[in-house]
């Protein structure tokens, strides 16, 4: 049972409560983002530099961020990075990385079933669900009209 | 023996007395205000080798060995403990009490925790039916965030209105007798407010309701006024609930208490510099700053007269993501100064 809700208190929450700092959080998370963003270009060229084939160096750029992030995460220096950066590290991959890594460091403590193994997913889970159900939704849509 | 005094408050005419408390606290409230009050400031928030919640536990049993030693008094001579914090099956407060071999009562009134035991303590202790008890409660930064909301490393912004679950323990040890030690006179059990707020980011507004219903109530029955109290102290509304309450007492019970009123969420952080958001919360953040700041103030006679409005957010995790409201509740203790 839900009692009836007070609008003239609910007015008066949403006057008192101060609210997010929204164009200086999305100037940050512009920045970071698009600094993430450059970072992924740089290892790119590195890897064509070095020689490796581009279809390749485009699947090691993704892995070397994830990398990256698990170690910034394992080490506690993301959170601060991510604290300031906001949307600018939880959009690109890097924020898919350390919503794995995280959970699964937090939860070690319950073991590495029922900690790590259960609870790594629980963060990352829902992207992957609606990510895959998604990809599948429009891959027929493409199926139908394009191919 | 305990007398119901109006409709809600209990007051306890043998005036039991608090004879002693300890405190132990982690960083970030070691770099707070109030550091040179607690007894035990911890540098790190990894207390003990162990999991966060042992470290909560430890943080639970050296503020009630602390209180304890305090008054030279045992295990053995208590009779009573009233403890609880904010984890599932209040097992930071089993865990720490479980080797002291002393008859446990668990209790879980969120971060109204410490008001409830000292309402409940005082009660036992009136009434007779204890020589000794401790009330104690506890938080911990870490397990509550793990089981509240986001795993610790986990990279994410807060609102504005969030508060920080204050890594701390309190303990009052509550006597028939003490001369010039703090009181209690009267305790009142709160009732459970809801006015529909369902932000789990804003316990603040969800808890505003409850205190204001208490101190309203509490007044009406003891026919005292805002300023017959050197201090109304709330635990823990943070800056927006605060705020909240202020204005609920002035708009709807035409009552000021803002001359009088300070929040142990506001206390126990320098909320501009220590980027804590809204201030403090969790049953450690209300048991730390009593059992320190307040007490002492009460035994030196800086203060004679203090209500203490412990608050508590009554939700779980599984009721905020089913979209339930959150309920608030309130319970006063009024805290006078010895003789």
């Amino acid at each position: 049972m839900k009692p009836s809700p007070d609008p003239e208190y609910a007015k008066m929450t949403k006057q008192a409560s101060p609210p997010s700092k929204k164009v200086q959080n999305a100037a940050k998370a512009f920045l970071v983002g698009g600094l993430i963003c450059c970072l992924g270009q740089g290892f790119l060229d590195l890897y064509l530099y070095l020689g490796i084939k581009e279809e390749t160096a485009k699947l090691a750029v993704p892995i070397t961020l994830i990398v990256l992030t698990a170690i910034l995460t394992g080490l506690g220096v993301f959170g601060k990075i991510a604290k300031f950066a906001g949307a600018g590290t939880f959009v690109p991959i890097t924020g898919f990385a350390n919503s794995v890594v995280a959970p699964a460091l937090d939860f070690q403590s319950e073991g590495r079933i029922l900690g790590t193994g259960a609870k790594m997913f629980t963060l990352a889970g829902p992207v992957i669900v609606y990510g895959c159900s998604a990809a599948a939704v429009f891959g027929l849509i493409y199926y139908c009209f394009v191919l | 023996m305990p007398k119901r005094v109006g409709r809600y408050v209990i007051e306890l005419p043998n005036r039991p007395a608090v004879i002693s408390w300890g405190t132990a606290v982690g960083k970030t409230e070691s770099e707070g205000p109030l550091h040179k009050e607690f007894d035990i400031c911890y540098q790190t928030d990894k207390i003990c080798s162990g999991t966060w919640e042992q470290c909560e536990s430890k943080l639970a049993i050296d503020a009630v060995n602390k209180a304890l030693i305090k008054a030279g008094k045992t295990y053995e001579d208590t009779d009573l403990i009233f403890a609880g914090d904010l984890l599932n099956q209040c097992v930071a407060s089993a865990f720490s009490v479980k080797s002291t071999d002393i008859p446990f009562a668990g209790l879980f009134g969120a971060c109204s925790t410490m008001a409830l035991g000292l309402a409940l303590g005082g009660i036992s202790v009136d009434s007779g039916a204890s020589n000794l008890t401790i009330a104690a409660a506890s938080s911990h930064f870490c397990s509550a965030e793990r089981q509240f909301r986001f795993p610790l490393e986990y990279g994410g912004q807060r609102t504005p209105t969030a508060q920080r679950t204050v890594t701390g323990a309190g303990a009052a040890l509550i006597t028939p007798k003490g001369e010039t030690m703090p009181k209690l006179h009267a305790v009142m059990i709160g009732r459970i407010r809801d006015l529909g707020i369902t932000d789990a980011n804003n316990m603040g507004a969800a808890m505003a309701p409850a205190a204001a219903c208490t101190v309203i109530d509490f007044l009406r029955d003891t026919g005292k006024k805002p300023q017959d109290f050197d201090m109304i102290l709330t635990g823990d509304l943070g800056l927006v609930g605060s705020k909240l309450l202020l204005e609920l007492l002035q708009k709807r019970e035409n009552t000021d208490i803002s001359a009088v009123h300070q929040d142990c969420g506001n206390l126990i952080f320098d909320i501009e510099k220590q980027d804590v958001h809204a201030g403090g919360s969790g049953c450690g953040c209300s048991a730390a700053v009593v059992c320190s700041l307040i007490l002492k103030q009460l035994m030196r006679k800086e203060l004679n007269n203090v209500l203490f409005v412990g608050t508590g957010a009554l939700m779980s995790p599984t009721t905020s993501q089913q979209g339930s409201n959150i309920p608030g509740i309130a319970h006063a203790v009024w805290l006078t100064s010895g003789e």
